[in-house]
């Protein structure tokens, strides 16, 4: 796809040419970010977020080392180390709120970036184990947030961790002995809370690992882009820097605005008031909720109220929740249809919006309790999202006209029939 | 083939077979040293010795009047101990066991029907149900509640509507006299 080989690059700086002719290290940031990576030039902003995404795990990472340095796995000192990093810790107060908020700006970010991908079909060939290795991002991304909600060891933590590890349970004849095992005792407890601690701090380091695996994926074709079609010819194409680091950086600016706006005004939104009483392992909270980026896959899990066969609820709700993620991976093959732009499929356009509101519905109704209506509301929105995925997708490509594509990028933005002659 | 025959003198059918055979115990050595060095990494994870020291408690029920319900801490978990009222009992004992989802006799729950002693712990999602305390909320079956997602069970602790697929664990438990209560 690009441009023919570059001839290695002459660099001036005498250092930078010492180096690179023993190491390629600026040919290679060169290719992954600079000028010899022809990128689309039709990009929007919506393709802002995989760059957010990755400053944000950054952030994730620098916040969560420092803040390691004055917390205590324990169960009798996490949370007084927690209110000491609060109270005490120079600046700790800071750390700890961007690290919190940073959490909720990650998933915000991602999840903006994996409906971008829904809607301009990113997920279609050639770009299928792109989409998949994103998939694992995000599962690690859930385990890794999971269990760093766990350690400020508050109510909220506590009762989290009880539920969310008795999921395994369900699984038939081994359950038990998972969820013993994962906890080390009999209950959520000490050795509970020590390895999540451990784990906590060891996944952002695989993610960031996964990442790289990613970027290896993206490079390979490309970014997709609005119109869905790929480059054909250089004049499709722009250098990264300086079109897209610019513009990134302009994103960047915004993300930091609202990220501050939460970290400064509202540091306990996206938080909830019950983690601010200490675990209590005999009392549970009238009312438990996740984290606000999981309520949709907690109204999956509690959706189902019913036996079905030999199947018990539980296990269902369990299958289901893992199954709306583990869904995903398949999607490239779900959607049948060789157009990738929502903007030239009419009706996918409409299902897209649709699949948004239910996952916004299913997100409210996690939040809530499963009562009345509300409990019907949720078997349906669950019911819809698979439907989308596994009735919706391959029927439409199949029923669906799509509108005629362009013939290249440089075409509607340029105005001009790519074969005007230019030479 | 000829190359092989040339190489081996032996024969080589003979030498193909002693070969594979080499290649499989190398391997087959190796996946077990492998599976030999992983296990302590997750057998590790299993409680400890201090965790599984059997920890048994003893518990005073002299103070537990009729109608009233106290809650120990055994391994880490909430007991459930409610000296039972002669209603709650028959209500407990009168239930159409066909109508349960787990379905248990009340007799096979208690060993004193006035006692009845379980483990506190929701068998959906492991929170821990209300009910203990008289001002708490008891469900339809006025035993317990569970808030998290509504499970309900009856004066004998069995699940009677919501998502538990089972009805609340009773422990190895012992009267040591009339008024002291062995659990574990």
């Amino acid at each position: 796809m690009s441009a023919g080989p570059s001839s290695s690059p002459q660099y001036s700086n005498p250092v930078v040419r010492w180096i690179e002719y023993r190491m390629p290290i600026f040919s290679t940031l060169d290719n992954f970010v600079g000028g010899s990576y022809p990128t689309p030039r039709n990009l929007s902003y919506w393709w802002n977020f995989g760059s957010l995404a990755g400053i944000a795990l950054t952030l994730q990472i620098l916040t969560g080392i420092v803040l390691a340095m004055h917390y205590t796995p324990h169960v009798d000192f996490a949370f007084a180390s927690v209110e000491h990093i609060m109270r005490d810790v120079n600046f700790g107060w800071l750390l700890r709120y961007a690290h919190a908020n940073g959490a909720s700006m990650f998933f915000i970010v991602v999840y903006i970036h994996i409906f971008r991908g829904l809607y301009y079909g990113s997920y279609k060939a050639p770009r299928e184990l792109l989409w998949m290795i994103g998939v694992v991002i995000l599962i690690l991304m859930m385990a890794t947030a999971f269990m760093g909600y766990v350690l400020p060891w508050g109510q909220m933590s506590f009762w989290g961790a009880t539920v969310i590890t008795n999921l395994f349970s369900a699984i038939p004849l081994v359950g038990e002995g998972i969820v013993t095992w994962l906890w080390g005792g009999y209950a959520v407890d000490n050795p509970t809370l020590n390895r999540f601690y451990s784990l906590h701090f060891l996944m952002p380091f695989l993610i960031a690992g996964v990442v790289v695996f990613h970027i290896i994926a993206l490079h390979q074709f490309g970014s997709n882009n609005p119109l869905g079609i790929d480059k054909k010819s250089p004049k499709d194409s722009i250098p990264f820097h300086p079109y897209y680091t610019i513009k990134d950086l302009f994103g960047l600016a915004v993300f930091f605005l609202v990220f501050a706006g939460f970290v400064f005004y509202f540091p306990n939104m996206l938080g909830h008031p019950d983690n601010y009483i200490e675990a209590n392992p005999l009392s549970t909270p009238a009312h438990i909720v996740p984290e606000w980026y999981f309520l949709p896959f907690y109204a999956i899990l509690r959706a189902i109220t019913f036996d079905i066969w030999f199947l018990p609820a539980k296990l269902i709700g369990v299958i289901l929740m893992f199954g709306s993620i583990l869904v995903l991976f398949f999607l490239p093959w779900l959607d049948t249809s060789p157009v990738r732009s929502a903007r030239f499929r009419p009706l996918y356009k409409i299902f897209f919006w649709v699949l948004l509101a239910d996952c916004f519905m299913l997100g409210y109704l996690g939040s809530q309790t499963p009562e009345g209506s509300r409990a019907v509301f949720a078997l349906i929105g669950t019911l819809y999202y698979f439907f989308h995925f596994l009735i919706l997708l391959p029927l439409l490509g199949k029923l669906e006209t799509p509108k005629p594509l362009p013939a290249s990028i440089s075409e509607p933005v340029l105005r001009t029939p790519l074969a005007s002659p230019a030479e | 083939m000829a190359d092989t025959a040339a190489t081996h003198p032996e024969g080589e059918d003979a030498s193909a077979t002693r070969r594979d055979f080499l290649y499989l115990l190398t391997g087959a050595t190796t996946v077990v040293g492998a599976a030999s060095l992983i296990w302590p990494l997750i057998d590790n994870m299993n409680p400890s010795a201090d965790v599984l020291a059997l920890a048994s408690i003893e518990v005073d029920l002299s103070a537990v009047e009729e109608g009233m319900a106290i809650t120990a801490k055994w391994r880490g978990k909430p007991v459930f101990i409610r000296h039972r009222t002669a209603e709650e009992i028959k209500e407990a004992e009168d239930v159409d066991l066909a109508s349960l989802r787990d379905p248990q006799p009340d007799s096979a729950r208690v060993q004193q029907p006035q006692w009845l002693v379980m483990i506190g712990i929701c068998t959906h999602l492991g929170c821990v149900p209300l009910g203990q305390q008289a001002t708490d909320p008891k469900g339809s079956f006025n035993g317990w509640f569970c808030p998290c997602h509504g499970s309900e069970y009856d004066t004998s602790g069995r699940i009677r509507r919501g998502p538990a697929p089972t009805n609340l664990l009773v422990p190895d438990y012992a009267f040591v006299d009339d008024t002291t209560l062995r659990i574990g």
